[in-house]
């Protein structure tokens, strides 16, 4: 059997930087407290014999607060690591070792790894490593888990030390209170109870699981309470011991790691605080958060960079420029702007495939031929179609947005390496804890804007149940990367539509998701009688400089994930969604459904899509997304059934919808679809916060009970046709006429106002009766 | 002089003497390491007013105004 290796350290402090390097995994890693939330495993091999990596979430204590951080303290005491390396911040080492003390308490080898050992003596500081591991009587190894180094030198050390069994020491050793932990220890060695100092200290520290689990020795720590008498603290051992660690700390390690001269952190400014000066300015923090946003969708989308077509009419005039725009691809409006990074990386993408696929078309065309020969043109044709029309339309549709997807998340992984992202937590804070969800469940919700998968798991981070449920209903309104083609494709559409900007589109759709957010939140809020609120305490990561080798780690993965479910998910429902819509009953029969031409005009009466199974289907649904707008019309059918595909992935949206409109070119595609403005709107926030795809569906019930996950299937559902159909109403009353519209909206945001007033009050209330 | 650390003015300091609340919140903040003893700087409030961002041993810590409210702090005059 393999030895198990257990990372374990503080949130944010490198160990799954320091897992990738050792591993040559690409877990994704992100600048702030809480990114991994399960453990995570990987093999070392560069030693004799190859070893397992565990890399547990990060945890500030033993003494565990969240689920996630249970995941850590289970995993160290019950699964019997053969060593535990312990990954210490050097430039946050007071803290850092806070946790040190606790796990040195625990009968296993430990190795200290310290980490960022080189930023500390570079700003001028001091690290003793041979002090620090006398003191603490376990090795001290300095790595870079950032730059790869130090880590054979660990991984040897820790090979040695992994040979001999450790006890468990603790620093309470000459405090009066070690008499109390000595007794409660022979107690739990009586019992046959691992790791018994630790489950004493831990007991004495009146920790909720440990009083939980042994009853029977509570009463002895009471009555020596009773008798007991500090100075400062009287008998509150919790705080008591919480504050001799730390004291210890200050004085055995104060001056083995120093930083420069002494000074603190609160007398110098940092970079970061000249950063976070401006970012999270009083007044300007949110505003320059919604710009940010605006600025990455509108590099993304927009056809008119920065407007400057619009407003000052510059257009691409030059012809040499010209040629090798249009030589690329780009055919957007007749080149009236100059076209987004984004806007253009897209075209010439669409360029790309769109040779390949005609290079396809041209081998499917000989298939088609030589089956005629053969007089099989059945089975022939069946196959040409089914990989032409079908498999590589919906690919051609989904891959053409690749570079446009990419470089969206280019952007929201430099938000996150940075540490802007836990900035956004504190600065939203406030207007998400007015109607019960904390800064904290924004954090699930930013990791939403990537995969819903990953921030369902990252729920666990609330610590109450009834906070979390309502986090993972929300999620929907953050648009996953999966949902990001079916905005690009509207995008692409939307001057067709009667809707000039397609960045300002996308732009709202994101900025619409989190108010609506808000604006749910208000209303759970008003219909729960529960007022409680998680805490918020967290710690804010300093900002640094995007790591290229993060960013690229977590690009390539989002590319990787990308391609595979585009060969495999998204391949295989295209090829079952080509055979519903090519077959079908027509003349009396099922079969293959053929259009049906005019025989003196040859023009096509009707497609024979709409004889086929898929129509059946698309109609019957039709019929429920009527009020809803955009199911109106002879089109409505497609892109009913295109939202139903979506469960399998979101991308098949737009595969479907390339399959249905006969045409994979968006331009094309924006013609033959009918819907106005106000359905566009009405269909983007349908498919936005509709049932997320299946994986996301599974996930949620693994985090939900039945009744809960059921509630929340509901919510889902009613949510994004309550909300489309409302979007549908109000715009189409604009459309008609305006002031209707504006008394309507009117109407509506001063229910809304009134609903929060009441939420507001309510929290009073409740406080006042829980005071 | 005594003050909470939610009525804080930005860039004061003070030294903390006791840390209220009950059970697993109180405990949370032990283990961030605001303990009697441990010196606080109020770096700055957030846009709404609310949270509050604090220097405490050498790293910054966000936590609500309702939370600071349990902490008691001796503060120069």
């Amino acid at each position: 059997m393999m030895k198990k290796i257990a990372l374990a350290g503080n949130p944010n402090c490198g160990k799954t930087t320091l897992f990738n390097a050792l591993t040559g995994s690409t877990a994704h890693v992100g600048n702030w407290p809480g990114v991994t939330v399960d453990k995570k495993t990987g093999v070392y091999k560069k030693l004799d014999e190859p070893v397992e990596i565990i890399d547990l979430p990060g945890i500030y204590s033993l003494s565990p607060y969240t689920p996630e951080e249970v995941v850590s303290r289970n995993f160290i005491l019950d699964e019997h690591p053969d060593c535990v390396i312990n990954l210490v911040d050097a430039t946050n080492i007071e803290r850092n070792l806070y946790l040190t003390t606790q796990i040195l308490e625990i009968d296993v080898p430990v190795v200290i790894a310290l980490n960022m050992a080189d930023v500390v003596k570079k700003d001028g500081g001091v690290i003793e490593v041979e002090q620090l591991s006398k003191k603490l009587g376990v090795p001290v190894v300095e790595i870079s888990a950032l730059k790869g180094e130090g880590l054979e030198n660990l991984m040897k050390t820790v090979e040695i030390t992994a040979k001999t069994p450790r006890k468990g020491e603790t620093l309470l050793q000459d405090k009066e209170l070690m008499h109390l932990i000595k007794d409660v220890n022979i107690a739990f060695k009586g019992k046959g109870v691992e790791n018994p100092l630790f489950h004493s200290i831990k007991l004495v520290e009146n920790d909720e699981i440990e009083t939980s689990m042994h009853e029977d020795l509570v009463g002895m720590v009471n009555e020596y309470k009773a008798t007991f008498k500090d100075d400062v603290f009287g008998n509150d051992f919790e705080a008591y011991i919480a504050d001799t660690r730390y004291k210890y700390i200050n004085k055995e390690f104060g001056n083995v790691v120093k930083s420069k001269t002494g000074e603190t952190k609160a007398e110098k400014a940092t970079k970061s605080d000249k950063i976070d000066k401006v970012l999270t300015h009083r007044i300007w923090g949110l505003p320059i958060f919604i710009a940010i946003m605006f600025l990455i969708f509108h590099f993304t989308f927009s056809e008119d960079l920065l407007f400057l077509n619009a407003i000052f009419g510059l257009e691409v005039k030059n012809p040499a420029l010209v040629n090798i725009l249009t030589g690329m691809g780009y055919e957007g409006e007749a080149l009236g702007g100059i076209p987004s990074l984004g806007v253009f990386l897209q075209s010439w993408m669409g360029w790309i495939t769109g040779q390949l696929m005609s290079g396809f078309q041209w081998i499917c065309s000989g298939f088609q031929e030589f089956g005629d020969v053969a007089a099989e043109a059945a089975s022939a044709t069946w196959y040409g179609g089914l990989i032409c029309d079908g498999v590589l339309t919906g690919i051609d549709a989904v891959c053409s947005f690749i570079p446009q997807i990419m470089l969206l998340f280019l952007f929201i992984a430099i938000m996150e390496d940075t540490g802007y992202m836990a900035r956004i937590a504190f600065i939203l804070d406030r207007a998400f804890r007015k109607f019960g969800l904390s800064g904290k469940a924004f954090i699930p919700m930013l990791t939403g804007f990537g995969c819903s998968v990953p921030a369902i798991m990252a729920t666990r981070t609330l610590e109450d149940q009834k906070e979390k449920n309502r986090t993972i209903r929300l999620l929907t309104c953050f648009s996953c990367g999966a949902k990001a083609p079916i905005w690009a494709l509207l995008a692409a559409t939307a001057s067709f539509l009667g809707f000039g900007y397609g960045d300002v589109f996308v732009f709202t759709i994101y900025i619409g998701g989190i108010a609506l957010a808000i604006i749910l939140a208000i209303f759970m809020r008003l219909f729960s009688r529960d007022r409680y609120v998680s805490p918020f305490i967290m710690e804010l990561p300093a900002y640094h400089m995007p790591q290229a080798r993060n960013v690229g780690a977590h690009l390539w993965e989002k590319l990787k994930h990308y391609c595979i479910k585009a060969a495999t998910i998204l391949t295989a429902s295209l090829v079952v969604i080509w055979f519903l819509q090519s077959f079908g009953f027509q003349n009396g029969g099922f079969g293959m459904v053929e259009d049906v031409v005019d025989p003196i005009t040859e023009e096509v009466v009707t497609s024979g899509i709409e004889y086929s199974i898929l129509a059946y289907i698309g109609k019957g649904l039709q019929y429920i997304f009527y009020p809803c707008g955009w199911a109106i019309g002879a089109d409505g059918w497609k892109l009913s059934v295109s939202s139903l595909t979506g469960l399998v992935a979101k991308e098949d949206v737009v595969g479907t919808m390339a399959l249905l409109f006969s045409n994979g070119s968006e331009d094309a595609l924006a013609e033959s679809i009918t819907i106005t403005g106000a359905g566009m709107y009405a269909y983007a926030f349908f498919n936005l916060l509709t049932f997320p795809c299946f994986a996301a569906i599974a996930t949620a019930k693994g985090e939900q009970t039945t009744k809960e996950f059921l509630k929340t299937l509901a919510f889902w559902f009613g949510v994004s046709y309550g909300t489309s159909a409302a979007i549908y109403w109000v715009g189409t009353l604009y459309e008609v006429a305006w002031w209707a519209g504006l008394i309507v909206t009117l109407a509506l945001v001063g229910g809304l106002v009134g609903a929060a007033i009441l939420v507001v009050r309510n929290n009073k209330k409740g406080a006042a009766v829980t005071a | 002089m005594l003050k909470k650390l939610d009525e804080f003015k930005q860039g004061e300091t003070g030294l903390i003497k006791t840390v209220e609340g009950e059970g697993r919140l109180r405990r949370r903040l032990f283990d961030m390491g605001v303990t009697p003893g441990a010196v606080v700087t109020l770096r700055k409030k957030a846009p709404l007013g609310d949270p509050i961002e604090i220097t405490i041993r050498n790293y910054e810590l966000s936590l609500r105004k309702a939370e600071a409210a349990l902490v008691t702090l001796e503060v120069a005059e």
